[in-house]
């Protein structure tokens, strides 16, 4: 015959065990008042500090290096020895970037003003000039056909009255209104630039640069360069070491200052959870040496205290990760103008790290109270 | 009596205390490191950046029109203007000189090479310059450190050349082999790399350059690297608009216009520019990681707050039962919460100065390890940063034992938590 569960005794048995420990633990959760709040505010708080700083730490690089990227070409694609760019060498270049980067072409000549000073003129395209190369300042960015941009120390040599002058090459002239002037303190300056349009139907001649700021680290710009000696064999593709070493060598300082700081910053916070939980479960000894007074064992009583702070642990984890999701992309937001990717793989670790803390929270005072009778502790010694 | 009660008190009861004690004193560390470490970090990545090169450049006055294509120098040589190298080492006496890392001047002139002209470069490598009664060492080794070297780099008073990369390839010389420019032998000592135009040159000696140009004393132009302070409104007006006590201001404030300013002060008929790629590039990640720091400085403040309230809060919260004991021999809630004060007090004053000191300890070796240079933290922080410790542990202690005396009494006596 079948018994019903409620009269079977092994059953029964099973059933309400697992049944009586929810009921306590929900007890417990919902008795425990003001210290259990206490401690789960702690456990938040903590588990949102720790998320804010290991995202930021995983997202910083990748913020600094969008930074550095203002700094202009890191590569530079020009013809070997007695060689000629090919015409597609900025598609091929543009191909092998694949969407992280920025490649802007640049032809040069040497043309004559109409006094026969010798001058060097470029063509290039403004629009990616204006991006890849923005310390620039301009006055005027050329619109129309015809119109140049003229470098500092060019202007007062080339067209110091009028706006407009002449340029002669080959003996072709061609005739150029002044848009604006451009100033970097570098060679630029000296320099007269068309929109390579005009500038090829004037001179006949091609790029032969090929400047290309490449994002990504330098493994990741290390592997471009290669992609492209591969697909350009006539061209020379070189990395410009200047920008490349001053890079890695701030976004290496900065990456360490930030891990010094997490560091910090995480085992403060570790201690203050570990604090407040030792706190709540001592401050919960009477339950303890009730349960053991009962006749529960040693092993059942402190695992029941570690599966609730270890709960708690747990909750606290889960509030804190979006809290600190919320507070990286806040900070990123503040600081870099654009928001923090929210890195959910840091939350197994902060997960993680929240149970382990709260186990030891609970297993510390736990040992110590092992060795005190239950007959004291409820005398309140 | 009230002295006796605290004493008694701090001295039984060890393992609260101690807790309470070493998350105050980790608090405050923390936060003491971290303040160190935010207000230097604008000095110390100034200095990193610096690896980018110069930021300033001094050309002559009057100077003509620079043909320059990849590096490559095409200008007639009689036709510049320029500096005198004696005037160099007066940069070591203008006011920003401790801001002034290295400078390095240039000369480019053009040899006669195999097939076609080699642009030789004249500058100085290491060179000891005398200022006064003040010897010093500049050039490209610290204007330019990417700039790399197989063998070793010339002296700077000998005939001995460098050799670019490609240039040496298409030579095919070594290190080593004589070099014979402009019908003279000079020896190369090394293979230079840079990624940039020099691989395709032959760099000597200033002196080198000043010989086969036959100019002596003459530089092109002035390569300087110095340390600079971001630039705001201030920095960018024109000089020449400012009132008196605002010129004072921006002449005193190391702005890359401010020491450009000064360079052409310095050296007679000269223009000094900031470079805009360095320069301009450097204000800016300048500020996003200072931005940075100071909001990680703040979370790390935080975090340490929190670390003390708990520790105090559980440490008194833990003693419901004294208090109640207390109350009930008659103690006023007043005088209950002094007595606790003031063991706070005590705690956050020893456990604070304890915090700092291994604060300050901890930012000099971040310092050290990341930047090799000594963080230190100003003795004028400790009474603020002690002030703030008791304040903290106040704050916490007040929460607790306000819910404390609020407990009763006969609860207390019955010894029920």
């Amino acid at each position: 015959m079948k018994l019903h569960p409620a009269e079977d005794p092994v059953r029964r048995r099973g059933g309400t065990r697992a049944h009586m420990l929810l009921r306590i633990l929900a007890r417990s959760a919902t008795q425990g008042g003001g210290r259990a709040l206490s401690a789960l505010l702690a456990m938040v708080v903590a588990a949102a500090v720790a998320t804010t700083m290991l995202n930021l730490y995983v997202d910083v690089q990748a913020k600094l290096r969008r930074e550095f990227r203002n700094y202009g070409a890191n590569v530079v694609v020009t013809a070997k020895e007695g060689q000629v760019l090919p015409a597609e060498a900025l598609e091929a270049t543009e191909a092998a970037l694949n969407g992280r980067g920025l490649a802007v072409a640049f032809a040069y000549v040497v043309a004559r003003t109409s006094e026969g000073r010798p001058v060097v003129v470029s063509g290039t395209d403004f629009a990616s000039v204006r991006k890849l190369d923005r310390w620039w300042l301009v006055t005027g960015w050329p619109a129309a056909a015809d119109d140049a941009l003229v470098g500092v120390r060019a202007a007062a040599f080339v067209s110091p009255q009028s706006k407009s002058f002449d340029l002669e090459f080959r003996g072709r002239t061609i005739h150029l209104n002044g848009a604006g002037t451009v100033r970097t303190g570098a060679s630029e300056d000296n320099r007269i630039y068309l929109r390579l349009s005009d500038f090829e139907a004037w001179t006949g001649v091609h790029p032969s640069t090929i400047e290309v700021a490449a994002s990504g680290s330098p493994e990741e710009v290390r592997a471009f360069v290669r992609r492209l000696a591969g697909v350009l064999p006539f061209a020379e593709v070189r990395p410009i070491r200047q920008i490349m070493e001053g890079e890695a060598r701030v976004v290496g300082k900065t990456r360490a200052m930030l891990f010094a700081s997490s560091t910090l910053i995480i085992l403060t916070a570790a201690l203050c959870v570990l604090a407040t939980l030792i706190g709540w479960v001592f401050d919960r000894r009477k339950d303890f040496a009730i349960m053991k007074a009962l006749g529960g064992s040693e092993r059942l009583v402190s695992g029941m205290f570690a599966v609730e702070t270890a709960a708690l642990g747990v909750v606290g984890a889960i509030i804190g990760f979006g809290i600190g999701v919320g507070a990286a992309a806040w900070i990123g937001r503040a600081n870099f103008h654009t928001p923090v990717v929210p890195r959910f793989g840091v939350f197994p670790i902060v997960l993680a790290g929240s149970v382990i803390v709260a186990l030891v929270a609970a297993v510390l005072p736990i040992t110590m109270l092992r060795r005190v009778q239950p007959a004291a502790i409820l005398r309140g010694e | 009596m009230f002295a006796r009660l605290v004493y008694e008190s701090l001295r039984r009861q060890k393992r609260r205390n101690l807790l309470a004690g070493i998350a105050i004193t980790l608090g405050v560390g923390v936060a003491t490191a971290m303040i160190g470490v935010a207000t230097n970090i604008g000095d110390k990545m100034s200095r990193e950046l610096r690896s980018y090169g110069a930021n300033i450049v001094v050309t002559p006055q009057d100077d003509t029109l620079d043909l320059e294509i990849d590096g490559v120098n095409l200008n007639p040589p009689s036709d510049s203007a320029y500096l005198s190298d004696a005037d160099l080492p007066k940069i070591r006496g203008m006011f920003w000189h401790n801001n002034i890392v290295g400078f390095a001047p240039m000369l480019p002139v053009s040899v006669a090479g195999a097939s076609k002209n080699v642009t030789l470069l004249g500058t100085y490598f290491s060179k000891r310059l005398t200022f006064g009664k003040e010897q010093f060492t500049t050039g490209v080794r610290l204007t330019h450190p990417w700039w790399m070297v197989r063998g070793t780099w010339p002296d700077d008073n000998s005939g001995d050349v460098l050799v670019g990369e490609r240039l040496v390839r298409r030579l095919h010389r070594e290190a080593g082999d004589q070099i014979e420019i402009a019908g003279r032998p000079h020896r190369i000592t090394g293979i230079l790399s840079t990624g940039g135009a020099e691989d395709d040159q032959i760099v000597a000696p200033l002196a080198v350059a000043q010989a086969i140009l036959g100019k002596p004393g003459a530089v092109r132009r002035v390569y300087v690297s110095a340390l600079t302070k971001p630039e705001d409104a201030l920095a960018r007006r024109d000089p020449r608009t400012m009132t008196p006590q605002m010129f004072d201001r921006w002449y005193c404030s190391p702005y890359v216009q401010s020491v450009a300013y000064q360079l052409q002060e310095t050296i007679p008929h000269s223009h000094a520019e900031q470079i805009r790629q360095v320069a301009q590039n450097e204000g800016a990640v300048l500020s996003r990681i200072e931005g940075l720091m100071l909001l990680v400085t703040l979370a790390a403040l935080l975090a340490s707050a929190l670390a003390v309230s708990a520790a105090m809060a559980t440490a008194i919260f833990e003693r419901r039962n004294e208090v109640g004991m207390m109350k009930a021999l008659g103690a006023s809630n007043a005088a209950v919460a002094a007595l606790f004060f003031m063991e706070a007090a005590m705690l956050a004053l020893v456990g604070g100065a304890a915090g700092f000191a291994g604060g300050a300890l901890l930012a000099s070796e971040i310092g050290r390890s990341i930047f090799n240079f000594e963080i230190t933290v100003d003795l004028v922080l400790l009474p603020i940063i002690l002030a703030i410790a008791v304040l903290v542990t106040f704050a916490a202690s007040a929460i607790a034992i306000r819910r404390a005396v609020k407990f009763d009494p006969v609860c207390a006596l019955r010894g029920q938590g």
